[in-house]
């Protein structure tokens, strides 16, 4: 039994100790950061760039666009548009507006230049626009009603309905939900458990392949037995994964902490996180209103203490059981095989259900009710992946048990299984393997 | 007194058996090859042994107990197929495998700190193994291997890839490890590098053991009888002066001295024999023409096969 602690030891060390583990596990939270960075500096961004934008006015309307701090407009008399096109250059226009004279009744204006229009000057023109001729046409309504207070009583019936979403639990008490959010959790874990299988899983392969064409296995199964050197192996590299996801979330946390308290001193971050959603970006987190402020709020609310705990435990108990039942079965191919060009055949079988998982995950973010939720979160080979989709959603607690006992039955019995392969085929040496031929290790006895 | 023993074994894989009831006995203190060609059975054996794989039936004693999972403390093997960790170093990839073997990791460092340096290589200590030269490497797996002081030693193949220098360190340390009460086996298939240095042998041919015993006592047994006589001078009729009993095997002119096989037959003896010649021939030198174990094996299989 201590044999297989020093093996651990060793698979561990060695892993850890590399320069690419070490450069992925201390970069990967300063990029997340730095998108989370990226994504807020493009929110607090104005558009600073100063634009003069000539006006040709046919319409009735009386400068209908103003000009602002960074852009101005230039309304030209009695210029034609093919005069100031000409000299657009020379008198350094960004764009030429040219508002109709019916622009009344085809509701259309046109904005020409050498470069496509910024998405917002575009909608600032736009937006301007229609709210001079919006108001035109309400002051005249309300001249013609004659009645003076109809412009307050008109903006008084204007009610913005915010929907908060709450669901049972368990016990029937009410529990604020998400649904954006459960989806964004689940479909982020679950992503995060195929990406680990994934990358863990090869890694104890190569691993296996390694020992195999470096000649060391026969030393060291001669001092432990080839399923304590398996299990060490399997084992130290899912510790290995373990340390790098719990320095990626201490660090990323650390990062948005330290660097968000230096950055923007006194902007509440989830307030601002929040605004995302809201259709017009803010210009600042000042400008966040009360409405937003309670919405993230709300959805802060949502994770309470036992609910983070819950999907934190499922994730670790999901990313353990699935990597464990993976991992043996890469173990058991990586011994059948001389060096990692040949591992392609026997690739197959493995990536194929941890692919589909992947899709029905897509599948059941959308719809966690269905049958495909249920039949995908309870098959072992899928579950991993599919019920961390799910559990954010809610999960009844025997589908939940019956999951994870499938799960810890199934790797138990593909160990097994794979124990038997990887016996044998650490011995074989430059044989080309088939499925027949590992067939036949399955049925020899030890 | 025996140290090891198998008895009976045999190991079937799916199609072909490995080990057709094979028993062999290592007496104690001994050097005993275990010869054969490629293919043989002999690395099956091994892997017994050392409980890598277990016999299908039969039994194998370890100093007169049945063999247990303990017993591989008291084992030393080098495999055929060895190799160490190229990303490791040198030093605590040779601690890790001592640690293994159930060795504490301050015991082992202190011991391997001894070898390495009456190897030489313990300025290598800190080096990646990829750094090494072959030679180095496999001085350290040969430390490796006898660093807890097993009982018995196994080789598999033990000089192949060994240049002749550290091939005859590596010889000259198991006769010591041999003086000092361990048990060794050699096995291989390339039979004259181990014949003057084994005591005991066991000839392992397609899964059967054809052949075992003292060295000694085989070659005494598988004698042929032959003379080998150098002479110069010249005489062609020596088929008609020599009696019916020396039968002339070979003849055959050289540049300094001409040469002569002949076997005696009917126990006649070497003395009869070179008091026929004297008259004839100048002798250079007479000796007997020893079988080596390559010989005998050649005969050994071909005498199993009429049978």
């Amino acid at each position: 039994m201590n044999k297989i602690f020093i093996i651990i030891q060793r698979e561990y060390l060695s892993r850890v100790k590399k320069r690419s583990f070490l450069i992925l596990t201390f970069l990967t939270p300063l990029l997340i950061a730095g998108i989370y960075a990226f994504m807020i500096w493009m929110m607090l961004k104005d558009d600073t760039e100063k634009r003069t934008i000539a006006v040709l006015n046919e319409s009735e309307l009386v400068e209908p666009v103003k000009s602002s701090e960074f852009t101005t407009y230039n309304y030209l008399q009695n210029a034609s548009f093919e005069e100031v096109k000409s000299s657009m250059e020379k008198k350094g226009y960004y764009a030429i507006l040219v508002i109709p004279k019916n622009i009344l009744q085809t509701k259309t204006a046109e904005l020409f230049s050498h470069k496509q229009v910024t998405i917002e000057v575009k909608s600032n023109v736009g937006r301007q626009i229609r709210q001079h001729i919006e108001k035109l046409k309400r002051s005249k309504i309300i001249a013609e009603a004659n009645m003076p207070d109809l412009e307050e009583k008109l903006a008084a019936t204007r009610t913005p309905i915010s929907m908060r979403t709450i669901k049972f639990g368990e016990g029937g008490e009410i529990k604020q939900s998400s649904t954006e959010i459960a989806m964004g959790i689940g479909f982020a874990a679950s992503f995060i458990i195929y990406m680990f299988i994934f990358m863990y899983g090869v890694q104890v392969m190569r691993g296996v392949i390694e020992e195999k064409s470096n000649r060391i296995v026969e030393v060291i199964i001669s001092s432990v037995k080839p399923f304590q050197l398996m299990m060490g192996k399997i084992v130290g590299v899912a510790m290995v994964g373990l340390t790098q996801f719990i320095m990626w979330v201490v660090l990323t946390g650390i990062i948005i902490t330290v660097g968000s308290a230096l950055v923007l001193p006194g902007v509440d971050m989830e307030a601002l996180q929040q605004a995302k959603s809201v259709a017009e970006l803010p210009a600042g987190a000042a400008s966040l209103d009360a409405g937003q402020l309670k919405m993230a709020q709300d959805i802060l609310g949502t994770f309470d203490l036992a609910y983070v705990a819950g999907i934190v435990g499922a994730f670790i108990f999901f990313f353990l059981g699935g990597y464990l039942l993976y991992s043996a079965l890469f173990a058991a191919v990586g011994s059948a095989v001389d060096n990692e060009t040949e591992t392609q055949q026997f690739m197959l079988p493995i990536t194929i259900p941890l692919i589909l998982a992947l899709y029905i995950g897509f599948a059941v973010a959308k719809n966690p009710e269905s049958s495909l939720a249920f039949w995908g979160s309870i098959i072992p080979f899928t579950s991993p992946i599919v019920m961390l989709v799910r559990i954010p959603f809610g999960v009844p607690i025997w589908e939940l048990l019956l999951s994870m006992t499938l799960l810890i039955g199934t790797f138990l019995l593909i160990t097994w299984i794979a124990a038997k392969i990887y016996r044998t085929g650490i011995l074989m040496y430059g044989k080309k393997v088939s499925y027949k031929e590992i067939w036949k290790w399955l049925r020899y006895h030890n | 007194m025996t140290f090891f023993e198998a008895k009976d074994v045999v190991k079937q894989y799916a199609g072909h058996k490995a080990l057709n009831k094979v028993s062999i006995s290592v007496p104690k203190g001994s050097i005993f090859g275990l010869l054969g060609p490629n293919g043989a059975g002999k690395t099956t054996l091994i892997r017994i042994i050392n409980q890598i794989t277990g016999p299908d039936a039969g039994e194998v004693f370890f100093n007169g107990q049945p063999l247990k999972p303990e017993d591989v403390k008291r084992i030393g093997y080098l495999p055929e197929e060895r190799g160490l960790y190229k990303k490791m170093k040198v030093g605590e990839q040779a601690v890790y495998l001592a640690q293994l073997k159930g060795m504490s990791q301050k015991e082992a460092t202190k011991k391997l700190k001894a070898w390495f340096d009456k190897f030489d290589i313990l300025p290598w200590w800190d080096k990646k193994v990829e750094e090494l030269s072959k030679g180095m490497a496999q001085k350290v797996q040969f430390i490796v291997t006898i660093l807890h002081e097993p009982e018995l030693l196994i080789f598999d193949e033990p000089f192949s890839g060994f240049d002749p220098i550290n091939a005859n360190l590596l010889k000259k340390e198991i006769l010591e490890l041999r003086d000092k009460g361990a048990t060794i086996i050699f096995s291989t298939h390339n039979m004259g590098s181990v014949e003057e240095i084994c005591d005991h042998i066991a000839l392992i041919n397609k899964s059967e053991k054809i052949l075992d015993g003292p060295v000694e006592q085989i070659k005494k047994r598988y004698r042929t009888n032959t003379y080998e006589i150098n002479y110069i001078g010249e005489f062609d009729k020596l088929d008609q002066v020599l009696k019916a009993d020396f039968e002339i095997i070979d003849q055959a002119k050289g540049i300094e001295f001409n040469t002569l096989k002949i076997k005696l037959n009917n126990g006649s003896t070497s003395n009869e024999l070179l008091e026929q010649l004297l008259p004839y021939l100048n002798i250079v030198s007479f000796r007997e023409i020893i079988p080596n174990m390559n010989d005998i094996f050649i005969r050994v299989v071909k005498e199993s096969k009429t049978i």
